[in-house]
């Protein structure tokens, strides 16, 4: 375990330098200039001038690029242009919403994917089988704004049980976290739904049988625990997702997460804060699958072998 | 019949049983009017070939045919008097695993790969007989001493990856036997065991039989096991059984065509013993050997090392020897048979031979060092040294007509032009028994036999001089098998070639081989002529293989 987590350190390490490197390649190959949207359409090209010497712009990039790097080691994430204010302080003050979300988001998500899961395996070739991979193809291909307006309409606008937009108090989260799961949940249940099949041929479920076990005892005991460890690799990949802001989601609840930080900092050409946003989401990624890594042998000990 | 059967009626009957199969062409009889009785303390064989019905015999008595394909048509199965077939599915879970246990082939993959061996054992005991925590964990306990297991306190606690296939098939026979069964149905219990485990198991399944007083189905397709374990057998081929009868009598002078055929197919070892090479079957003779003849294949000082990967950041990961200081040569038309248990590298060893791994030491296949050639050096090494595989199912790909796998390897080395290559593949496909016409259909429709022979004709597709044959008929039936052993033989006395076998089963190695090595923990233990190795083995371990295996004659069981 130890020495995991030290590869992984070092994993990580040379991962965000990578995703460092290439993000910041890009942003500087963009036509736009932050200098020039920073000063505004009726500024003088002096003035202009003055803005980039002043963010460091005309240096060559090599040396930018060095700068920022040192910036990170001393845990400097940069300032930004727009909102004159540390990167690392936008940034924290968004974490508490996104990770409320994130949570509750795989939350719904994996209970509603797992149930509905199950649930088509047992009844394989049936027609609640049948319905079940139809709703989680919708699921599937349902562009996020289209569940996330219907949700607001339905449940906020018409019923009024959930606040319209916003960030604070369970009510809130509920719509948002709801529009994550709904739709996450069809990938779930079609990878346990599979998954549970190829479990129940195997000879060790024959053998459940075969003791005279009962089907809840066989399915809940026997199969499920097998059946859901390809889950949590997804639910490593999902943290990551969720982490790195989701955009749309968190325009329509008007939720202060990661993604509408962005969303604002790529629209203002706000390079620090690009910069931030992107290196935290490859962290989160990162992250995430070494929290799945560390989960997967406390469910198979064949695992915990090696 | 045994006179305990005379005196108390039989615990389990089986009464004109009839099982159909649901196909999209309707439904096809699999099990055709059976009938069977099994007597108290009485060991019945069920003994035939895949696609006999043994299996699904079994799975009906324990009520686990799978609704959505099979079903029982018609007939009863009756325990103590007490009719099963129309069991409601609560009555019937009391009987499976209580009354009625079973043991299955595949030790490796029968236990649940994320519970605790305590956790298996104990929740059948707590199903059956309403014991609870300590008590429970005390009668597993017990059972896992029963089978012998060597600190049983810490097999509780252990996973099943932990333990060896013989250890896992005792748990499962701990498992079966906790609830005090009246039967105990074993479905092929040590197909998948070494034979040397394989004694071992069957020894314990016989003792347990005495302790506990239960009685035994045995399901088998060897006839060795038959004539080790039987009170009385049952015969079966294509769903219905073609005779039974006390096993003595049965094995002495069977009455039906097909019994004396199995029996007449069964390898008995020592049935070539006074002879030096495998027999001979073709009217042909052979090419003239060369006087002088160079070995087609020299190993010398082979070692082969596992886990060599190295973690990018913390250096190597501890590495272990697979196979150390192996040497052998083959003369060209000549059989080296290397034969051992699982584990021993004799697998290994035939991969490392053809340069498919990473190897130390040197082989030298026609007169070339394979050591350190690329890929594309070793392609004429290649063309002289090919393979055929254990599994003639996965060893063919199901999407390719048998006449371009067969064709394949010409393309690869840029040989022959198409009109070149159809004749070549007709040529072939005559050679290993097969019509032409087979060249244009796929894989799923030619049985186990008809795909080896084909994998066959695969690898003689280039004319290579030497074939490494890796466990090549372990996975077809004994009749089937005894075919393509012959046309191995055949190929080798007409085409010169040189086969490096390796197999677990040690008959199959004294009928074919000229020289046979015993390989143990990746070393050679014996080496030396068929002859020498089978009628007057030096070492311990080839002696205590030779004894493990069962004798085909019920007259000379080994007292268990």
């Amino acid at each position: 375990m130890m020495f995991l987590l030290a590869r992984r350190l070092v994993q990580t390490a040379f991962i965000l330098l990578g995703v460092a490197a290439i993000t910041f390649l890009l942003l500087y190959a963009l036509p736009a200039d932050p200098a020039r949207m920073i000063a505004g359409r009726s500024a003088t090209a002096q003035t202009v001038a003055n803005i980039r010497h002043e963010l460091g712009l005309d240096q060559p990039l090599p040396v930018q690029f060095w700068t920022y790097l040192r910036g990170i080691v001393e845990g400097d994430l940069g300032r930004s242009y727009a909102q004159k204010t540390d990167v690392g302080t936008l940034i924290a003050a968004r974490l508490p919403a996104t990770l409320v979300l994130m949570a509750a988001g795989i939350f719904v998500e994996v209970l509603l994917g797992v149930f509905f899961g199950v649930f088509a395996a047992l009844s394989r070739g049936g027609t609640a089988d049948r319905i079940v991979m139809m709703m989680s193809f919708v699921g599937v291909s349902a562009p996020q704004f289209v569940a996330a307006l219907l949700l607001l309409y339905v449940f906020a606008v018409t019923l009024g049980w959930f606040p319209m937009s916003g960030f604070g108090t369970f009510a809130h989260v509920v719509l948002p976290a709801a529009t994550l799961g709904i739709l996450g949940a069809g990938w779930y249940a079609r990878m346990v739904r599979s998954a549970m099949i190829d479990v129940l041929n195997q000879d060790y479920v024959r053998t459940a049988r075969a003791k005279g076990l009962s089907s809840a005892r066989i399915v809940l005991r026997h199969a499920l625990p097998n059946a859901l460890l390809p889950i949590i690799a997804m639910i490593g990949i999902d943290i990551g997702q969720f982490m790195g802001g989701v955009v749309v989601v968190e325009a329509v609840y008007g939720w202060p997460g990661i993604g509408q930080l962005a969303w604002q900092a790529i629209q203002q050409v706000d390079i620090p804060i690009i910069m931030g946003v992107t290196l935290v989401s490859a962290l989160a990624i990162v992250l995430g699958n070494l929290v799945a890594d560390i989960i997967a042998p406390l469910v198979d000990p064949r695992i915990r072998a090696r | 019949m045994t006179v305990s059967a005379l005196v108390t009626p039989p615990v389990l009957t089986v009464d004109r049983l009839c099982v159909d199969a649901r196909t999209p062409e309707g439904l096809r009889r699999v099990i055709d009017d059976i009938s069977f009785a099994l007597a108290v303390g009485e060991t019945l064989c069920i003994a035939g070939e895949s696609g006999s019905g043994k299996s699904v015999t079994s799975l009906a008595i324990m009520g686990l045919l799978p609704k959505a394909s099979l079903q029982i048509a018609a007939g009863s199965i009756s325990l103590q008097g007490r009719e099963l077939s129309r069991l409601s599915n609560s009555a019937m879970r009391s009987v499976r695993g209580g009354d009625i246990a079973m043991v299955f082939q595949e030790p490796m993959t029968s236990l649940n790969p994320v519970m605790s061996i305590g956790t298996q054992l104990t929740e059948a005991i707590r199903e059956h007989q309403g014991s609870e925590g300590k008590s429970a964990e005390a009668v597993a306990l017990r059972m896992l001493d029963a089978v012998e297991m060597t600190e049983p306190a810490r097999r509780l606690k252990q996973f099943p990856h932990e333990l060896s296939g013989g250890m896992r098939q005792r748990v499962m026979i701990a498992m079966a036997l906790s609830c005090r069964p009246k039967v105990l149905i074993a479905d092929e219990p040590t197909t998948a065991l070494d034979v040397t485990v394989q004694a071992q198991i069957l020894k314990l399944i016989n003792g347990l039989k005495r302790e506990f007083g239960a009685s035994i189905i045995l399901i088998t397709h060897d006839m060795g096991v038959v004539a080790q374990m039987a009170d009385r057998v049952v015969i079966m081929q294509s769903g219905r059984i073609i005779e039974q009868g006390d096993v003595v009598p049965l094995f002495n002078a069977p009455r039906e065509r097909y019994t004396r055929e199995l029996l007449a197919a069964v390898p008995r070892l020592g049935a070539h013993a006074g002879t030096d090479g495998p027999p001979r079957v073709s009217p042909q003779t052979a090419p003239n050997p060369p006087l002088d003849p160079q070995p087609i294949l020299t190993v010398q000082k082979l070692a082969v090392t596992y886990g060599r990967a190295t973690g990018w950041l913390f250096g190597k990961t501890p590495s272990l020897p697979v196979v150390s200081d192996v040497s052998f040569e083959i003369l060209p038309g000549q059989t080296l048979g290397l034969v051992g248990e699982s584990g021993s590298g004799k697998s290994t060893t035939g991969k490392a031979v053809l340069g498919l791994i990473p190897l130390d030491g040197n082989v030298v296949i026609d007169g070339r060092n394979i050591g350190g050639l690329s890929q594309r050096q070793m392609r004429p090494v290649r063309r002289c040294a090919q393979m055929i595989f254990q599994d003639p199912y996965a060893s063919l790909d199901p999407r390719m007509a048998v006449g371009a796998a067969i064709a394949e390897p010409l393309i690869i080395h840029g040989l022959a032009n198409k009109g070149e290559r159809d004749d070549r593949v007709a040529e072939l496909l005559r050679r290993v028994g097969l019509p032409p016409e087979a060249a244009s259909r796929y894989p799923h429709e030619f049985s186990g036999g008809q795909r080896q022979r084909i994998c066959i004709a695969r690898a003689l597709t280039l004319g290579p001089k030497l074939i490494v044959a890796d466990e090549s008929v372990a996975a077809l039936d004994v009749s089937v098998r005894g075919r393509v052993l012959d046309l191995m033989l055949e190929l080798q006395e007409t085409m010169g070639l040189a086969y490096l076998l390796i197999s677990h089963d040690m008959a199959v190695i004294e009928r074919m081989s000229h020289n046979v090595a015993v390989m143990r923990s990746g070393r050679i233990v014996e080496m030396g002529s068929r002859r020498a190795v089978f009628e007057d083995p030096q070492d311990a371990y080839t002696r205590a293989l030779m004894k493990a295996v069962p004798i085909p004659d019920p007259e000379r069981r080994q007292a268990s």
